[in-house]
């Protein structure tokens, strides 16, 4: 029996919902057909020259940060290294676009993105060295955690987001991920959360062909993943990922749209993992050396170098001084990452709640008894 | 701060009250208190969630202080992570305990450790409440006991009332706490009901405290949850057969009171552990080793454990055969050798 079935149901007609319609046209959304580039381009006419001196000497200092970090690797100064030697126009420009108050939500590849932010270097590698987790106050720098599994920190950036304009304050989340990160359901989750709130939150994936050794095209069948923004009704913006400046206005208008209140931005940056997935790797199982020496000639400092040259906008001081600056950080990192860190296995218990559990202070006193036996032997 | 002491000079007349108006009073009251406090969910704003826990908080306090979400659980807690973050402190509801699993990643990757890997730069502040146990009639996924899964996440503290008292006294601790609380609620004791005063509520013993329900000398039984009035039950029916039965709440999972549970056994020398959990891997195992490591020469019989069938919930025409009643637990006790 259904409900009209009923006997006095007869009353009850529901009044049918209103026809359905799409709530947005696609087309604005979508990315261009092609990555956005400045550089090469007469869009390249436009570029502010101290700024592109500025960004130059980031990723000359980027790609030295990169390479010291991987030879403090093999040194076994650090537990293992996940470079993005080759993607220093993502992070540098990344950092570039935030202002004081932003916050910075990297994944465990970005270490660059929050060195270029301006933190620190050695605490930037603390979860790297693997003295402790996260090596630096979150809050102080406004950057979460480098964030281990993917694409969690996604949800975060939103929620953070979401708060700070509850609020009232002016703070845009920039949230980064790889093209892996696009399959979890973290990232579904937070890009539709996002545009559901309006949440001034820039969504930044660094494509750079791999997810480990597995290629985009078993990652996914979407034209682009900056198509994946029409599904969720905010725009996205496909751009070359190794052209800083391309990079850097395409990130400073989605920051500028978030500002405003104009909700969420997904930006794909082509770009290419030169080094393999970490120091444990071997990419050779899963790439041609070919494919890697193509993208040698698309580099985003050989990009770069070779606009504000052909411009005059570079001389060869300005190098030589991007270079000496590199040095000088790499040989301070150096210094300062070949001393043994000093550790107090107490901190383990120190804070796993606010208040230390009976259990924990149980636990506690017996590691100390086995340290102090350990001394005396 | 203390949220649960009765505000002086407030002559409150006690009537009766269920479960589930205390936790709405609890969360209402918080809100009322401190306006970080957020509360969000699926359903959890014009319908007032599909347990009715929430209910007239969106209109009291408007959507951006109890908010409908998106239908994501990882994504919901994942939110209320960053929100916590910026000094919010989010009370998220999850529907059912069995809907809760997928935000299983952010609770035990990032919810439970924030404190913990940042050494402590970033508290999380989060209360996340999830109905939980069986013995509604829910078809499957409505009825799973979860506890056990939270329980080996180091940095979670478990909750779980069993009394309209506690029900709101320690989800007003849980808010307040700046560690992340998960706030297992037994969904078959939402309408259970006790006198209780909306406007004086009685102090209730902090979290990490259990409590002795019913004092006696024979034996212990351990409960906590939907199990508590089983066990009072089964408390009384005892008495038939000359037993005496001592009944402790737990109330809190994590922290866990090995101090008052020792104590027990210690007085009465035997003790069964009642829980809705499968047996296998359940709390109950947990419980009954450091009974065991505490209590041995007070004992006079192994610890033994009442627990829910080591099967997936069962459909709810079955599902009395799978929870733990009066005449398990006699038969528990029944075994703890008294032939001695």
């Amino acid at each position: 029996m259904t409900i009209q079935e009923m006997p006095g149901s007869t009353a009850y007609r529901p009044s049918p919902p209103p026809a359905w319609k799409p709530r947005t046209d696609p087309a604005p959304l979508l990315p261009d057909p092609e990555p956005y580039r400045v550089l090469g381009t007469g869009a390249a006419a436009r570029v502010d020259p101290a700024l592109m001196r500025t960004l130059y000497a980031e990723l000359v200092r980027g790609r030295r940060y990169n390479a010291q970090a991987t030879a403090l690797t093999r040194q076994g100064r650090l537990a293992v290294y996940p470079s993005s030697t080759g993607q220093e126009a993502c992070e540098v420009a990344a950092a570039a676009v935030l202002k004081e108050q932003d916050w910075l939500f990297p994944s465990y590849r970005d270490t660059l993105a929050a060195v270029a932010r301006g933190l620190d270097p050695v605490q930037a590698l603390t979860l790297l060295r693997g003295d402790w987790h996260t090596g630096y106050d979150p809050r102080e720098v406004r950057i979460a955690p480098l964030c281990t599994p993917l694409a969690t920190q996604l949800p975060h950036a939103v929620g953070l987001a979401h708060a700070a304009r509850l609020k009232g304050d002016d703070v845009v989340a920039l949230a980064m991920v790889g093209d892996g990160g696009t399959s979890e359901g973290d990232f579904h989750e937070a890009l539709n959360f996002a545009a559901v709130w309006r949440a001034p939150v820039v969504f930044l994936v660094q494509n750079n062909g791999f997810a480990i050794s597995v290629p985009l095209a078993k990652q996914t069948a979407a034209p682009s993943l900056a198509h994946k923004a029409v599904g969720y009704g905010m725009p996205g913006r496909l751009v070359d990922g190794n052209d800083v400046a391309a990079m850097h206005e395409v990130l400073t208008e989605a920051m500028e749209r978030a500002r405003r209140g104009g909700g969420p931005t997904l930006v794909e940056a082509v770009t290419y993992r030169m080094e393999a997935h970490t120091n444990a790797d071997d990419a050779t199982r899963y790439r041609v050396d070919a494919e890697v020496e193509a993208w040698r000639d698309h580099d985003p400092i050989v990009l770069l170098e070779r606009e504000l040259t052909e411009r005059g906008m570079l001389d060869d001081d300005g190098v030589r001084e991007a270079r000496e600056a590199a040095e000088a950080m790499a040989a301070d990192l150096r210094a300062r990452m070949n001393t043994d860190p000093v550790l107090d296995p107490m901190d383990l218990f120190a804070q796993v709640y606010t208040e230390k559990t009976a259990q924990l202070c149980e636990q506690e006193a017996q590691l100390r008894a086995e340290l102090e036996a350990e001394a005396e032997r | 701060m203390s949220s649960t002491t009765a505000a002086p000079g407030r002559k409150a007349a006690a009537k009766p009250a269920s479960m589930a108006q205390a936790l709405q009073r609890a969360m209402r009251d918080a809100m009322a208190e401190d306006p970080t406090v957020h509360v969000m969910g699926e359903d959890v704003g014009a319908l007032g969630g599909v347990f009715r826990i929430t209910d007239g908080l969106a209109k009291e306090f408007g959507e951006d202080r109890c908010t409908d979400t998106p239908l994501a659980e990882a994504g919901i807690l994942g939110a209320a992570v960053g929100m916590a973050m910026y000094g919010l402190r989010p009370v998220v509801e999850m529907q059912f305990d069995a809907f809760a699993y997928p935000a299983f990643e952010q609770l035990a990757s990032h919810v439970a450790k924030m404190r913990n890997r940042t050494r402590g730069a970033l508290a999380m502040p989060l209360t996340i409440r999830i109905p939980y146990g069986g013995g509604i009639g829910g078809v499957e996924h409505h009825s799973d006991s979860s506890e056990a899964y939270y329980m080996a996440t180091p940095g979670l503290h478990v909750v779980t009332p069993a009394t309209v008292q506690d029900a709101y006294g320690l989800l007003r601790e849980a808010i307040a706490s700046d560690d992340p609380v998960v706030f297992l609620e037994p969904k078959r004791l939402y309408w259970s009901k006790a006198d209780w005063s909306p406007d004086a509520p009685a102090a209730v013993e902090p979290i990490g405290r259990a409590v002795v329900r019913r004092p006696g000398r024979s034996a212990t039984l351990i409960t906590y949850g939907p199990s508590l009035p089983v066990c009072l039950e089964a408390a009384e029916a005892a008495t038939a057969e000359g037993w005496d039965l001592e009944v402790l709440d737990l109330r809190s999972l994590v922290p866990f009171d090995d101090e008052t549970v020792a104590a027990s056994v210690r007085r009465t020398g035997r003790a069964v552990v009642v829980h809705e959990s499968t047996g296998f891997g359940g709390p109950g195992g947990e419980i009954a080793a450091r009974v065991t490591e505490r209590c041995f020469h007070h004992l006079e019989a192994p610890v033994l454990r009442v627990a829910g069938l080591d099967v997936p919930y069962p459909p709810p025409m079955l599902e009395r055969h799978h929870l733990p009643g009066v005449d398990r637990v006699l038969d528990a006790v029944a075994r703890l050798q008294w032939e001695a």
